[in-house]
């Protein structure tokens, strides 16, 4: 693998115009991602889930150069009808469209920041790879008090001329005082068998609200990491909605920094699973301040030989008194070869808190089956009824009310 | 001010904290194949136990010393250890109590074992082991009327090779990790209880190990087999003298359970855990695991942990038979400096088996407290089912509470249900019991031996008591 890389690395940097110095860095990211690989499960993080076995299984060999020297028509048909709203557009890994249409152009700034890397805490190898490999990455800043009209989806695309291929990808936002975000990742994989690398990073200043919602929902073969990062100040909200459903695996992981006071975020996730495949979330909030809040919802209906796995952490620093965190995760296991590994974990330095979690896995109850087919309906009428009610739990924890009902249509939820 | 502190440092200067002056055989000082053999030899073990003992001691050598549990220690130096020491006046065993070292009995009453008439009293048989080596065991003839086997295990080797043969190593083998695979090679005494089939054991049978001699590590190893449809409730206490130094404590405890027999399995540990700075205190590295081997076998641990200045254990069990049960019930107390990371490992391996795990942590002081438990339910263990309850309490915004479990279900016919909380104790409690006449101490006691009940419930009466006033001392002078 080690040959590959280097090869693909200067493949890469060649068609860039890169100083000494960022190519330095870069090479640092690679050699270091050289010396520690993909992540295995002696990693305590990968534990339940062995990344570097399972792009071995899964694809093989990866190559990671990608030529984006040429543009990719965007097919508009993969547009969501019926929400206007602004649009970042990635074919293949490369930003083809970043378009503000119906926001105030003075009030977004689309800043080039190529040329710096990502440091994140709780952080792995991936990291340096996505660091070594991206060769474009966009900050957006959204300035003081703006809020946004319509809401932002993030096309990714890939489409079948990509084939055991490496893409990595990343942007930066920043969300200054009173601004406001709402922002949509819609995943349309037409590919097979890439490894997709994602990193996000948000900066919420003050009073700023961020909602993100993820959208894996086409069915593909591709495997995907997912990192948001997120730092927040005072009285600053992040939500973060994930629909876990489509890939063949799937990692997301949310990193939270409550730094300012009367912070809070909220991370809700679905697993819809079928077949083999393998998804996890992994959510570490870190309460480094007092009178901060976090909640997590996450919960997965599992079929045929899936597997999901639930590892969220909340850690309360010593300063943050009066911290609230609260986490549940529940699963169906519908066949008997699913399996639901969860691993949610508390640590916690300060006294006046209220933390708690709540971990439950099991079979579709049996009892209510019956109470629905006394009224009625059949067997398959009746186990649809309670997943859909399981699920739009999760669901209505949107706040946001025009996505919500775009997401109800997407899961196929009827109320 | 100043008298109200001298008198709860008194509270808290550790109860326990005298050591004995009887003179000591003790094996050269380090860890190799000399030292397995003096020791083996000093026991006068057959030759296949010591080849038990060099299979692990081989194993050894490749381990390394695991570094992944959250609370941090200096290294140990193994090589700068005692692996032996036996009161010396034990050359010669003593044929009853009266021939007892009157400085050994002295020290079981500072202990308050009831190892005379008080045993009788209070039906307790006690096997005492002081240092290394047994040293009286009472009750015997009782005991042996009924077929039940309760001796040192260096005897159990001596009489009953053919059980402890089969069993020895064989919930714990000798190639398992680090501590479990020193203790393997160099244990030098423990208890051994063999309850023949559908024997009930008639009253509780207790051991109280003592950590005496200085720079010894203490390496018990217990073994109990309960043959079909027998029940067995088996008490373990302990303690150890005050010193600078930190003393290391290596047990493997395994426990095997056939068809419909039962084993409920108490510690209450109060090792020395240092003094107010950290300083001193026992490692308390133990490895505990059940075996329910049979169909309808149950073994239940119920745990008080207060003392120790690093305890690290979980006790576990593997539920191998049908609708076999495995319980654990613990409250884990720590305050000042010191750090527990402890809890359970639920195997579920057959059909319908049961487990249940109440955990409930206290931490004060600078202290660090962690569960860390496993649940995984295989898919072969259809219709299983786990419930987990794991409750912490903070005391003070120094101290640390921490909840790491893993949950892993692989079969759509069981259901895992876990819950955890941290809180702290609520002003409107603290509040209401002030306002009926307690004072703040007591009203801390008082909810905490609420909080703690469910556990302490578990516990046989003799053993309930103690624990509960050993709560309340291993909290004194943490609020105010």
């Amino acid at each position: 693998m080690k040959e590959q890389l280097q090869k693909d690395f200067y493949n890469s940097i060649k068609n860039l115009s890169l100083s000494q110095k960022d190519i330095e860095i870069k090479k640092f990211c690679l050699d270091n991602f050289i010396d520690k690989g993909f992540p295995n499960k002696k990693e305590e993080d990968w534990k339940f889930s062995d990344i570097n076995q399972i792009i071995k299984n899964n694809i093989g060999e990866l190559s990671f150069y990608n030529d984006q020297a040429s543009t990719n028509k965007v097919d508009t048909s993969v547009f969501v009808d019926g929400l206007e709203h602004n649009k970042i557009v990635f074919i293949n890994g490369r930003i083809e469209k970043i378009d503000f249409e119906y926001e105030k152009k003075d009030q977004i700034e689309i800043i080039d920041q190529s040329e710096t890397i990502n440091e994140f805490e709780n952080s792995n190898s991936l990291s340096d790879l996505n660091n070594a490999f991206t060769n474009k990455c966009f900050k957006i800043l959204l300035k003081k008090g703006y809020q946004l009209a319509k809401p932002l989806i993030i096309y990714h695309t890939t489409n079948s001329k990509i084939w055991s291929k490496n893409i990595n990808l990343r942007l930066n936002f920043e969300l200054d005082k009173d601004s406001s975000l709402r922002l949509i990742d819609l995943f349309n994989d037409v590919s097979e068998k890439n490894f997709l690398n994602i990193f996000y990073n948000f900066e919420l200043k003050e009073n700023a609200v961020l909602k993100n919602y993820k959208v894996d929902k086409l069915e593909n073969k591709n495997i995907k990491y997912s990192f948001n990062n997120i730092d927040q100040d005072k009285n600053s909200i992040s939500e973060t909605f994930i629909l876990s459903s489509g890939s063949n695996f799937s990692k997301n992981e949310i990193n939270c920094n409550l730094n300012g006071v009367y912070a809070s975020a909220f991370v809700n996730g679905v697993f819809s699973l079928s077949n083999d495949k393998h998804h996890e979330i992994r959510s570490i909030i870190n309460h480094s301040t007092e009178n901060t809040k976090s909640y997590q919802l996450i919960k997965s209906v599992l079929e045929q030989s899936s597997k999901a796995v639930y590892q969220g952490k909340i850690f309360v620093n010593s300063d943050a008194q009066k911290t609230d965190g609260y986490q549940l995760s529940k699963a169906i296991l519908l066949n008997k070869e699913s399996e639901f590994n969860a691993k949610p974990e508390l640590e916690i330095y300060a006294d006046d808190v209220k933390c708690s979690h709540g971990s439950a896995s099991g079979s579709l109850n049996e009892d209510s089956i019956f109470y629905l087919m006394s009224r009625g309906l059949n067997y398959q009428q009746s186990r649809e009824l309670l997943i859909n009610g399981f699920l739009l739990d999760v669901v209505e924890k949107i706040t946001d009310s025009e996505i919500k009902n775009l997401i109800k249509n997407m899961l196929g939820i009827k109320e | 001010m100043d008298k109200r502190q001298k008198e709860i440092n008194n509270l808290k200067d550790y109860k326990y904290g005298f050591s004995t002056d009887i003179e000591n055989i003790q094996a050269p000082k380090g860890l190799n194949e000399d030292v397995i053999k003096f020791i083996s030899n000093i026991k006068k073990e057959p030759t296949w136990m010591l080849e038990f003992r060099l299979k692990a001691f081989e194993r050894f050598k490749v381990l390394k010393e695991p570094d992944w549990q959250k609370p941090k220690f200096p290294k140990i130096d193994y090589q700068d250890l005692y692996y032996y020491s036996a009161p010396k006046s034990m050359k010669d065993k003593p044929k009853s109590l009266d021939e007892l070292d009157p400085k050994l009995l002295e020290t079981y009453k500072k202990l308050g074992i009831p190892l005379q008439e008080q045993a009788r009293l209070n039906g307790i048989a006690v096997d005492a082991v002081f240092d290394s080596v047994s040293v009286a065991t009472t009750f015997k003839d009782e005991l042996t009327k009924q077929g039940i086997i309760f001796c040192p295990i260096s005897e159990a080797i001596q009489n009953h090779p053919e059980l402890v043969k089969k069993y020895l190593g064989s919930v714990i083998p000798t190639s398992d990790h680090f501590f479990a695979t020193l203790n393997s090679a160099v244990f030098t005494d423990g208890s051994f209880v063999y309850i023949p089939e559908g024997v009930r054991c008639p009253m509780e049978l207790s051991t109280y190990f003592r950590i005496n001699a200085s720079n010894t590590g203490q390496f018990e190893r217990t073994l109990i087999i309960a043959d079909k449809g027998s029940y067995v409730s088996y008490l373990e206490g302990c303690t150890a003298p005050m010193r600078d130094e930190n003393q290391l404590h290596a047990a493997n405890v395994e426990l095997v359970a056939l068809d419909d027999a039962e084993i409920k399995y108490s510690t209450v540990q109060n090792w020395y855990p240092g003094d107010q700075d950290g300083k001193g205190g026992i490692y308390n590295f133990v490895t505990k695991r059940g075996l329910c081997k049979g169909k309808n076998s149950k073994i239940s641990w119920t745990q008080v942990e207060t003392g120790s200045a690093i305890t690290w254990k979980y006790p576990s069990c593997i539920l191998k038979g049908d609708n076999s049960v495995g319980e654990f019930y613990s409250i884990a107390i720590t305050n000042n400096h010191q750090k527990a990371d402890t809890g359970t490992k639920m195997i579920h391996l057959g059909k319908n088996t049961k487990s249940k795990i109440i955990s409930k942590g206290i931490s004060a002081g600078s202290s660090d407290m962690t569960y860390r438990g496993l649940v995984d339910i295989s898919s072969k263990a259809k219709n299983s089912t786990n419930y987990t309850q794991c409750d912490s309490l903070l005391m003070g915004n120094k101290c640390g509470a921490h909840t790491v479990p893993y949950i892993k279900n692989k079969n759509s016919e069981s259901n895992i249900a876990h819950e955890a909380t941290t809180s702290k104790i609520s002003e409107e409690q603290l509040h209401y019991c002030q306002q009926r006449g307690l004072n703040p101490e007591e009203a801390v006691g008082l909810i905490v031996n609420g909080f703690c009940k469910e556990v302490l419930q578990q516990l046989p009466m003799e053993f309930a008591v103690e624990a509960q006033k050993l709560v309340g001392i291993s909290l004194e002078g943490s609020v105010g």
